[in-house]
């Protein structure tokens, strides 16, 4: 019963987020602001991530080919499969539903406790469009980051090849160009643009309507990014299964 | 004025206003007293808009919260001042941006235009040169002085303070409670102040407003407090061990 009204107050905040729009010159100033916080701010850790999982993508798929008749080639296009289906649109969104989602949660949560958000209220301002709106659009940039992951993962994965001595580098082109389908990418950005709506309003539902004190903060950015992390593997899946099993 | 008739509001099972009709006087510091539990904070989230009362009506110059339409609610909104217990300031933004705020949210003024009534308002609350700190870098008693200035700074009609001198020293609480009072006088703004400082009682009493266990039991002036001959009043003005001791030399001397 419980996770029925979750559900539905979800939906209605979802409503509220889009209607009663703040005034457009301080939304322009959030958005800019929120693309930095939640943007920019997160370009270090994905980029680190995603050369060196590229990276060890590349080596172990080259250490499971025991087989001389399999071509090098296969380490290149094992890690451009790897990293542009699934790690840099999926595997990117857990990290940054742990990132990103409790920044969300706790700053909202904080705001609630402190209340800054009845301040708004009492103002005559939707909090609901003033706090998530922008992030919802900040986070409409976030293929721009899968785009960046995507590019690091496969050089991560092309320093290891090469300099580990695992494949020529002419080898490790042929495989990122071999047997190439543009829909993969289509199927790669479709979902991304899905998780990042996740990952905008889940958390900041769990932030808005939590109750308590520092101790709930604490609890709801936890509870958020479990929730968040479910909704993106589930998503994924069905996705996954919609697009790509046809 | 802000009249309140009738009002009731419960949560889950608990009934926490059970009825309270009053009214509260423009130009004036009305106070709402209580023992904590008693529902004060209750019934001024509910004549903000907050909570919103399962019965009975609330009246900003004789028209109802309740049949205004979204845009008459948004309106009255923006005459409304709060200073929330803990003073609420954003975070997030320095001083400055925190009392230009309001405007910056509901007028087309010019960014010069917004300064100079942010340094007019910072400038009669007493602070200065505190413009580019955030919230976190100044004490407890200028925060609240700042969430004064951000509460007064669209000129509202109506003031509404919870607690403004909780968590205070005396002789700050003294100081915003008298800023309460002047500001109230100077822009002729109807002021509801929720309290349980008798010594606010004594400063800026001038409609007192006492409630226990969510029904209003006693109103008058703060002249008229010490004269009433009410159960409830005395006891919770002598609930206060200094109170009590004044009244037992007092006794003593006949």
């Amino acid at each position: 019963m419980k996770y029925l009204q979750d559900i539905g107050s979800y939906f209605l905040m979802l409503k509220k987020v889009f209607s009663s729009f703040t005034k457009t010159s301080v939304l322009k100033h959030l958005i800019f602001k929120e693309i930095n916080d939640l943007m920019i701010s997160s370009l270090g850790i994905v980029a680190f991530i995603s050369f060196f999982v590229g990276g060890v993508v590349a080596i172990q798929t080259a250490l499971n080919m025991n087989n001389p008749l399999i071509p090098k080639s296969l380490i290149g296009f094992a890690t451009r499969q790897s990293v542009i289906l699934e790690f840099a649109p999926t595997f990117i969104s857990i990290i940054m539903a742990g990132k990103v989602g409790s920044f969300i949660t706790s700053s909202i949560g904080s705001m609630r406790v402190t209340e800054q958000i009845d301040a708004l209220e009492v103002m005559g301002i939707n909090s609901l469009n003033y706090l998530v709106f922008p992030k919802i659009v900040a986070l409409m940039f976030y293929p721009f980051l899968i785009v960046i992951s995507m590019f690091l993962g496969i050089l991560g994965g092309w320093v290891a090849g090469v300099y580990g001595g695992f494949s020529s580098s002419t080898a490790f082109i042929s495989g990122l160009q071999d047997s190439f389908i543009p829909y993969q990418l289509f199927y790669a950005f479709f979902k991304t643009f899905v998780f990042a709506f996740i990952l905008a309003t889940v958390p900041s539902w769990q932030g808005f309507y939590m109750k308590g004190g520092a101790l709930e903060v604490g609890r709801a950015s936890t509870t958020s990014f479990v929730w968040t992390s479910v909704l993106i593997i589930s998503a994924n899946y069905i996705i996954t299964q919609l697009l790509l099993s046809s | 004025m802000i009249k309140v008739e009738d009002v009731h509001k419960s949560f889950g099972e608990e009934e926490i206003l059970k009825g309270i009709t009053t009214e509260f006087d423009k130009g004036k510091t009305n106070l709402i007293i209580g023992q904590s539990g008693s529902g004060k904070t209750v019934l001024l989230k509910c004549m903000i808009g907050l909570f919103k009362p399962e019965q009975g009506k609330i009246f900003y110059d004789d028209k109802a919260i309740q049949s205004m339409n979204d845009e008459e609610q948004r309106q009255l909104r923006e005459e409304i001042g709060m200073l929330f217990q803990g003073g609420a300031l954003f975070d997030s933004m320095n001083i400055e941006e925190n009392v230009m705020f309001p405007l910056r949210m509901f007028t087309k003024q010019k960014k010069e235009d917004m300064l100079a009534r942010v340094n007019e308002v910072l400038n009669r609350v007493d602070l200065e040169n505190v413009n580019k700190k955030f919230p976190a870098e100044i004490s407890g008693g200028m925060q609240k002085r700042v969430s004064i200035a951000r509460a007064i700074v669209n000129k509202p009609k109506f003031l509404f303070c919870d607690e403004p001198n909780s968590g205070l020293d005396p002789n700050t609480a003294t100081l915003i409670d008298n800023l309460i009072q002047e500001i109230t006088h100077e822009y002729d703004i109807t002021t509801i102040v929720v309290t349980h400082d008798m010594n606010s009682v004594m400063e800026i009493g001038e409609k007192v407003v006492l409630l226990k266990e969510g029904k209003l039991v006693w109103q008058g002036t703060n002249q008229e407090i010490f004269k009433t001959d009410n159960e409830d009043v005395t006891n919770f003005v002598y609930s206060s061990n200094l109170f009590k001791k004044i009244r037992d030399v007092q006794l003593k001397e006949g």
